[in-house]
């Protein structure tokens, strides 16, 4: 083979410069078609979201037909017709509740208060003063809908999703892991078994559930007749329709958490382990003085992974129970697509929005006080 | 040797015999668990394969867990959907292959290159570049939305205005961003709620008359999948010794060759656990099919909930069926797909 560097460019074939061309070009190359995919089908139709979620949006006949309204599809999310859908009903605070968000109040000043005393950076401060609003927000529409008696919305429900399901997910997720850490035979069939959940798509999870959930043909039947709860539907009270989602997602994403935990608990060097039972510290010590800080870093990522996946679900209440009872089980990713199904765009996309932001916020949040940290101590 | 004779009972339960292995207390406690655990996982997909087999009065006649003993197993349901409804089903199958197969590759293709260049070539795309980007887009959109010209036109004009641009003033520019704010930007676009950015996209694909096509959902899943591939691979391709590269290039190969010949062949666990992952992703998704396809382009997910959707209520019988026939191509991929996870190619990326 001939190179360029050895023959003058005019001896060079038409092909040869082309060649050429293309290698001079290659670091464009490389990049290009990503950033241009995701320009287009991401960052685009971002704009255009935000664009749709402040005006009003009719679908006619091959032609759309839009008008500017401002901030009129999300004043009517929150205080107009559909707060109770987005928020919830609000009857009056009870004392409960005031004690609670008083509190949250005086932590989250005492928080930013500290962050000025000990370091101070214009822009870390106004990313606090945001997570602070943020939190406050949440603190104060859980004291004012689930304190005190009344329902909350999507926006709850997500969060309840998110929380609820995330912290039950890294429990058990931690302890299967800790458990097939140990020295058991049969090591790969247990992992292969229990990374399956995972694998299946969420309708058939959805499904699957419905029929187990049943307490009348359902397999668990005959337990529910024994315990007098037979006439008792899972689908038709709230919170155990949203236990009941939260027990299905939980099914399909313990997997993930309990995979990746199991391959970080693996490559911790067994010696330090070995050595601390040697000086006899009991299995409890052993976890928390060596397993726990070096699983940290990792625990910390995946459950911010499983952190933003949650905040999309939609496919499980949507076929477990179509958001019913009435709103209790519905998502906000849900919420706006019924939106978008009664062919109102503008709605649905002012609420598509609110996800984001709320997603992102506490996303970011708890990358940079969370995970940033537990990084930064491991290495 | 005193020491031994004190041991009780209690003390054998619930000590270990030896460094590194477990107490007979402890390995009951163990395998017990475990055992539970693989109940709770595998009783629900055991329930799957029997409803599958059940007629309708044994759906409906209350729970009947053993076949041959409590209920005579039937085949109704598989022959109703691949006999009668076979056009139907084998339909739905094909186009989630298709869909699948063509996406994974696609988003492979796309993201380990993209991945690959952010490990080994250092951009240094300009500030104002990207600012001039961003405005000549919104001068675009903006002529679209007052005179009301063609969008593709506009945006054609924008981007060609934008590269003169680029090309006159762009040197003159001082501020630039690096490697790590493009892998920033790219992976996190998984933040984003697919339900944000589908709307626009449904509309996009209505007007370039494209909805209910196969072509619609593969590039739709791409983009959803290119985030984790680029994550994934970038962090495999930092781990492969960049010697081999160099020493390649010092030979003249090209940046291609060298990516095709010399990385890609190295990169080869780290592909294919990446691979099956965002296989696995494209073959379950469901809320983008629900917007982005209707009839022509069904995947089986849209299938199974549309044939719950019809008059005759949930047919639970062949809704297992089809739930069944979509599991197992996934369940092979999981096995597959465990012997790479064990090796920790995953785990790397993890760990940041």
């Amino acid at each position: 083979m001939t190179t360029s560097i050895l023959t003058s460019p005019k001896r060079l074939t038409r092909r040869q410069r082309f060649s050429e061309w293309v290698d001079r070009q290659a670091s464009t190359l490389f990049i290009t078609p990503a950033v241009v995919l995701i320009l287009v089908f991401s960052i685009f139709p971002l704009v255009a979201s935000l664009i749709i979620a402040f005006s009003r949006f009719r679908l006619g006949a091959g032609s759309y037909k839009v008008r500017w309204v401002g901030f009129k599809n999300f004043e009517k999310q929150f205080f107009g017709s559909e707060q109770f859908h987005f928020l919830g009903t609000f009857k009056g605070m009870s004392l409960f509740g005031w004690v609670v968000t008083i509190a949250a109040a005086l932590l989250l000043i005492w928080w930013l208060y500290r962050y000025c005393k000990t370091r101070f950076w214009w822009l870390g401060f106004i990313g606090r003063i945001i997570s602070a609003l943020v939190f406050f927000g949440i603190v104060l529409l859980f004291s004012a809908t689930l304190l005190s008696g009344t329902q909350f919305g999507t926006l709850g429900v997500t969060l309840f999703y998110v929380f609820v399901g995330c912290a039950l997910q890294f429990g058990i997720g931690l302890g299967i892991a800790l458990l097939c850490a140990q020295p058991i035979r049969g090591r790969t069939f247990f992992r292969v078994l229990f990374f399956i959940p995972l694998m299946i798509t969420p309708i058939g999870i959805g499904y699957a559930f419905r029929m187990l959930a049943d307490t009348t043909k359902g397999p668990f039947s005959p337990v529910w007749q024994w315990a007098g709860l037979g006439d008792f539907s899972w689908a038709t009270d709230p919170w155990a329709a949203r236990i009941f989602i939260v027990i299905g997602d939980s099914w399909q994403w313990i997997p993930f958490v309990f995979i990746i935990l199991l391959a970080a608990l693996e490559n911790i060097p067994k010696d330090q382990q070995e050595a601390a039972e040697v000086d006899g510290a009991s299995g409890w010590q052993i976890f928390r003085e060596i397993t726990w800080p070096q699983l940290l870093p990792v625990a910390a990522t995946v459950m911010l992974i499983r952190m933003i996946e949650a905040f999309k679900l939609v496919d499980l209440p949507n076929i477990m129970t179509a958001g019913g009872p009435g709103i209790a089980t519905e998502s906000m990713s849900l919420h706006s697509y019924f939106a978008w199904r009664s062919l109102d765009l503008g709605q649905s996309a002012a609420i598509a929005y609110l996800l984001l932001f709320v997603t992102v916020v506490l996303c970011v949040s708890f990358f940079n006080y969370v995970v940033i940290g537990k990084l930064r101590q491991a290495a | 040797m005193a020491y031994i004779r004190k041991r009780t009972l209690l003390n054998r339960i619930f000590e270990a015999p030896a460094i590194g292995k477990m107490a007979p207390g402890t390995a009951l406690f163990v395998y017990a668990c475990l055992l539970f655990w693989t109940l709770v996982v595998a009783f629900p997909l055991y329930w799957i394969l029997i409803t599958s087999l059940k007629t309708a009065q044994d759906v409906n006649g209350g729970p009947f867990f053993i076949p041959w003993v409590d209920f005579t197993p039937s085949l109704h349901a598989w022959k109703e959907l691949f006999v009668f409804d076979y056009e139907d089903t084998l339909r739905s199958y094909t186009n989630s292959i298709v869909i699948a197969l063509l996406s994974t590759l696609l988003c492979i293709s796309v993201g380990s290159m993209a991945a690959y260049a952010l490990a080994r070539i250092t951009y240094k795309p300009k500030f104002g570049n990207i600012l001039l980007f961003v405005i000549a887009m919104i001068a675009g959109m903006y002529t679209t939305w007052k005179f009301g010209v063609d969008w593709k036109l506009t945006i054609a004009a924008a981007v060609a205005v934008w590269f003169l641009l680029v090309r006159s003033i762009g040197r003159f520019f001082k501020k630039s961003v690096g490697n790590g704010d493009i892998l920033f930007w790219m992976i996190s676009q998984r933040i984003l709620p697919p339900i944000v950015t589908v709307v626009p996209i449904y509309m996009m694909f209505q007007n370039l008359k494209l909805l209910d096509t196969h072509i619609a959902l593969i590039l739709t899943y791409t983009v959803v999948n290119l985030p984790i591939v680029v994550w994934l691979m970038y962090d495999f391709m930092n781990s492969i010794p960049i010697e081999l590269e160099e020493s390649a290039q010092l030979d003249g190969a090209s940046r291609l060759r060298t990516f095709w010949e010399i990385v890609l062949p190295l990169a080869k666990p780290g592909l294919a656990a990446t691979t099956l992952l965002v296989l696995i992703l494209a073959w379950n998704e469901y809320i983008l099919a629900v917007f982005l396809s209707t009839s022509n382009a069904q995947t089986i997910p849209i299938l199974v909930s549309a044939m719950n959707a019809g008059e005759r209520g949930i047919l639970w019988w062949s809704m297992c069926v089809v739930i069944i026939i979509m599991i197992i191509p996934v369940v092979f991929m999981a096995i597959l797909l465990q012997r790479f996870i064990s090796k920790g190619v995953l785990l790397g990326a993890v760990k940041g």
